[in-house]
């Protein structure tokens, strides 16, 4: 018996002094201890102040651009196998019927859609024996626009990351929404950190074929209505020198980028050699190659500087570049920071959507958390004195087991890296009741089992027995029906499922475990025939 | 000590009285809620804007109204917040006041204009310490180099001045301030402060006479979103406790207490229609909480209810009902009286944020109490009785299950 409880009460220090680490860590002085408990118990944001930030990836963007490029692809494919059709459009983002297929060419269309456009079905159109539907693969799509959120909440995390936030947290949200939350603790002006995350900055250099024209239609007007063939046509804003009535600039510009974003190994703000704010870059060995070769053959003429479709400047080629240029329009300092910064941390496949913003100013938290730790001290003494006063020393008993239980939740948040939230706190409180019930439930049991006439230890065991069945019915259903808050349930919804599961986990390990060793400890010593003090 | 010395009330004699107070209870909620037109929901749920400011001195909620009129927003909601001493207001502006296509942050900067139109805006290239970070205190500070920490290194000297700024905006943010320092010559009461560097604050930041404490913009798919997520995990929370109680109990014990629960969570709801309080996040998060208290209240009395039935497979059902009820009595009263002085602690002492968080808590520790007693009870009795004058029937199957589970 003896050796029983001492191996339980050994079992108990070593979850007691694992509890204290989690919570202080190794300091190796005061200082470090504050530091140490202020970095393992990570408050929320509505605890610590910052941003919170809750967003939508327009996957559907991605999946446009690449029924675009399927688009193109297959017009030009129809081209070389000479195939005569009457219309091919994009109806939607997934689907491009054609239409006026000529019988005899339905065959070489199949196969060229099964051959090359893998990705995609060629579908008959019910009453219709000369149209075909090309139909992106549902897995196909729904792979871009998982891709899509993928890379956008890359993008996203570096572009925070060089902007300096401390322990950002950037995370999936919601259902299949494509919705993504990023917390920014500390941000209490998150109008920047905003406009830095949505900008989707897709560079292209591309060669001015000619340009600029003062609107659309004079573009398209000195070229008789039809652009040559691989060009397209760039709204752009008209530079000092060149201007037109407008303010506009139309450049009639290659298709293929010479390079693209995705070329630059590196972006820095910088002057222009008249002081001007401007972008540095450079370029990958690839992106040089391939921006040398184009540049060399193209001296003399313009090259576009186009950021999300928009012509930013168009200087002229001088002569060669390879590895390095420069981006110059009117920018202001911050302006060309913000570029170089998003152009390093590379394009947002899609743009975004902000859907909720909230941010609490450090002084509501620092109050929230004041207000909350005296309510909690208040609570707890309140509760404290009351068992001390009604079960005298088995009072101690569920003092000691109430404390530890707190101690072993806060020490779990910590070690699982678990964020304590104001919902949170509601989990604790819960956690709080009901470990004060297990205990009452107990004490209650044993004083019946007493009235009965039982011997002290007959009672105390009785007691323990009959209790623990209640307290894993009530503890059993409660952590069921929180697990499934953590499941189904976000953000707020989730960290009170969290503390909640933790702490009632805890406290079936304190009152029945901890409280009973501590009653056999004190059953132990008791001389033969005293009273229990309960 | 003891409160209770073996209690004999025959609580189920008067199941009808609680009942058709229960029921009127919930009848007076659900008609104030329809009159209202449904619950009141705050922001998160509703979408819209909410600032709140603190100001330096009583705030002109008409004058900043009429700033918003003459911007042309309107329905704006103006209202002091906290105690009168503090200053406090929240301004608030509802989704159909902004438009689907407007940023989603056109709330926020309206009433922001509105609050300099009111204010003033401060000295050209200053910026506000009332509402700077600490991240731009420090970079303030980093630049004018006050203590003349440049030629240490820029690691030293950034640390020294994000340490000094940190301690600056602590200074701030703490009451009696609040986040509102009236005039700079008040930091010199703190040691890290001297002249040099109360010259260089006053260089780069002035000190407005409000600051905003807390921004909250919803979108309408996240409140939406948000509502009916929050209502189905909730239901099929409370259909996962169903199937456990199910499984450890009889199906009717497990129906008698998720219709306990909902009784409390409706006549909580009924309570906040009825003081035209708004259903916040946090307040959901309360409802939960409320969900799970009376949830344990329930199963401690049926689980004495299942413990009595095995040993005396005799006794009238509603007899045992009552002695069970009885029997766990002290510890209901302890457990709710114990709950009930926690949480009131946060009613009294947890602040304004908190405050219909704590409130739901204080209506809901008391119904989950009462429900387990009149509501859930009752229930089992009633249907017990019919299934075979509480002798046979549904109760004796139970026993053969839990002699089942005893033998095994």
């Amino acid at each position: 018996m003896e050796t029983k409880l001492r191996g339980r009460a050994i079992f108990i220090l070593v979850v007691i002094v694992v509890s204290i680490l989690g919570v202080i860590g190794f300091p190796k002085n005061f200082r470090a201890l504050k530091e140490n408990v202020r970095e393992r118990i990570r408050l929320g944001l509505d605890l610590k102040g910052g941003t919170h930030l809750v967003l939508q990836v327009q996957v559907e963007d991605a999946v446009n651009i690449t029924a675009d490029q399927a688009l193109e692809r297959f017009r030009d494919e129809l081209k070389i196998k000479n195939i005569r059709y009457d219309d091919i459009q994009k109806a939607d983002s997934t689907h491009i019927p054609i239409k006026g297929i000529p019988d005899e060419k339905a065959a070489d269309i199949q196969t060229l859609a099964s051959d090359q456009f893998s990705d995609w079905d060629l579908v008959r159109v019910p009453g219709d024996t000369r149209a075909r539907t090309l139909a992106m693969k549902v897995s196909a799509a729904q792979a871009i626009r998982n891709q899509a959120l993928l890379q956008a909440m890359n993008t996203i995390r570096n572009r925070i990351d060089q902007l300096g936030v401390t322990e950002p947290t950037i995370a999936e949200y919601g259902q299949g929404d494509y919705e993504l939350v990023v917390q920014l603790p500390g941000v209490d002006d998150p109008t920047r950190v905003k406009d830095i995350m949505q900008s989707t900055a897709m560079l292209a250099l591309k060669i001015v074929q000619d340009g600029p024209y003062s609107s659309k239609e004079a573009a398209l007007g000195s070229h008789g209505g039809v652009l040559p063939p691989d060009t397209e046509l760039l709204p752009g804003k008209a530079e000092s020198g060149r201007e037109s009535a407008s303010g506009e600039a139309w450049y009639v510009a290659n298709k293929v980028a010479a390079v693209t974003g995705r070329d630059l190994s590196g972006a820095e703000p910088s002057h222009d050699i008249n002081g001007r704010p401007c972008v540095n870059f450079t370029l990958t060995r690839d992106g040089a190659a391939r921006f040398g070769r184009v540049t060399g053959a193209n001296i003399g003429r313009q090259l576009a500087i186009v950021l999300d479709n928009r012509v930013v400047s168009a200087p002229v080629v001088q002569g060669q570049i390879t590895d390095r240029g420069e981006i110059t329009g009117s920018f202001t300092p911050q302006q060309a920071q913000d570029l170089a910064l998003v152009l390093r941390s590379g394009a947002l496949p899609a743009s975004i959507k902000y859907l909720q913003e909230s941010t609490v100013g450090p002084s509501l938290g620092a109050d929230s958390i004041r207000h909350g730790v005296i309510a909690s001290i208040v609570g707890l003494a309140a509760v404290m004195s009351f068992m001390l006063f009604y079960y005298r020393g088995s009072g101690v008993n569920a003092n000691l087991a109430l404390f530890l239980n707190l101690l072993i939740l806060i020490a779990a948040l910590g070690y699982f890296g678990a964020v304590l939230t104001l919902p949170g706190i509601a989990g604790v409180i819960l956690t709080v009741g009901m470990g004060v019930d297990s205990n009452v439930l107990i004490f209650e049991r044993i004083r019946e089992e007493l009235r009965n006439g039982k011997a002290v230890g007959a009672a105390v065991a009785g007691g323990f027995e009959h209790a623990f069945v209640t307290i894993i019915d009530t503890h059993v259903t409660t952590i069921v029906s929180a697990a499934i808050l953590f499941t189904f349930g976000t953000g707020p919804i989730r960290g009170f499922a969290v503390t909640l599961v933790i702490g009632l986990v805890a406290n079936l390990f304190t009152s029945v475990f901890v409280s009973r060793v501590i009653f056999d400890y004190v059953l132990s010593r008791r001389q033969a025939g005293e009273a229990l003090s309960v | 000590m003891e409160f209770f010395h073996e209690p004999k009330i025959d609580w189920m004699g008067k199941k009808w009285f609680f009942i058709g107070l229960s029921l009127s209870l919930a009848v007076a909620g659900l008609v104030s809620i329809a009159i209202h037109r449904g619950l009141v929901y705050g922001i998160d749920f509703r979408g819209g804007t909410l600032i709140y400011v603190k100001f330096a001195r009583s705030p002109d909620l008409d004058a900043i109204r009429s700033a918003l009129n003459a911007q042309g927003v309107r329905n704006a909601t103006l209202q002091a917040y906290g105690s009168a001493a503090d200053h406090e207001a929240i301004i608030g502006l509802d989704l159909q006041t902004t438009t689907a296509s407007d940023a989603i942050d056109k709330g926020k900067r309206d009433i922001m204009n509105a609050l300099s139109t009111v204010y003033g805006v401060g000295p050209a290239g200053k910026v506000d310490f009332n509402n700077a970070s600490p991240q731009t205190v420090g970079d303030h500070l980093l630049a004018s180099d006050p203590l003349r920490q440049a030629s240490l290194g820029s690691e030293v000297a950034s640390k020294t001045y994000k340490d000094l700024a940190e301690a600056l905006v602590r200074y701030r943010n703490t009451p009696p301030r609040s986040g509102l320092v009236a005039d700079f010559q008040e930091l010199r009461s703190l040691p890290q402060v001297n002249p040099a560097t109360l010259s260089a604050l006053t260089n780069d930041f002035y000190l407005s006479s409000y600051a905003v404490r807390n921004t909250e913009i919803v979108g309408p798919k996240v409140g939406s979103d948000l509502r009916r997520q929050a209502l189905y995990v909730t239901l099929a929370g409370l259909g996962a406790m169903l199937l456990y109680i199910w499984y450890r109990f009889e199906l009717i014990y497990g129906i008698a207490a998720v219709v306990a629960t909902f009784h409390d969570v409706i006549i909580t709801l009924g309570f906040f229609s009825l003081l035209n309080k708004e259903i916040t996040l946090t307040v959901i998060a309360a409802l939960l909480t409320l969900v799970g208290y009376s949830m344990n209240d329930t199963i401690v009395v049926f689980d004495r209810i299942r413990e009595n039935a095995r040993m005396d497979k005799r006794r009238n059902f509603m007899d045992l009902v009552n002695h069970s009820i009885n029997q766990t009595l002290s510890r209901t009263i302890l457990t709710s009286g114990l709950t009930f002085l926690a949480v009131l602690a946060l009613f009294l002492f947890g602040g304004e944020v908190i405050h219909g968080f704590s409130f739901a808590l204080v209506v809901g520790v008391i119904i989950g109490t009462y429900s387990s007693i009149f509501i859930a009870s009752p229930i089992v009795v009633f249907f017990q009785q019919r299934a075979g004058q509480g002798r046979v029937g549904e109760r004796s199957r139970l026993l053969e299950r839990e002699a089942a589970g005893a033998r095994r």
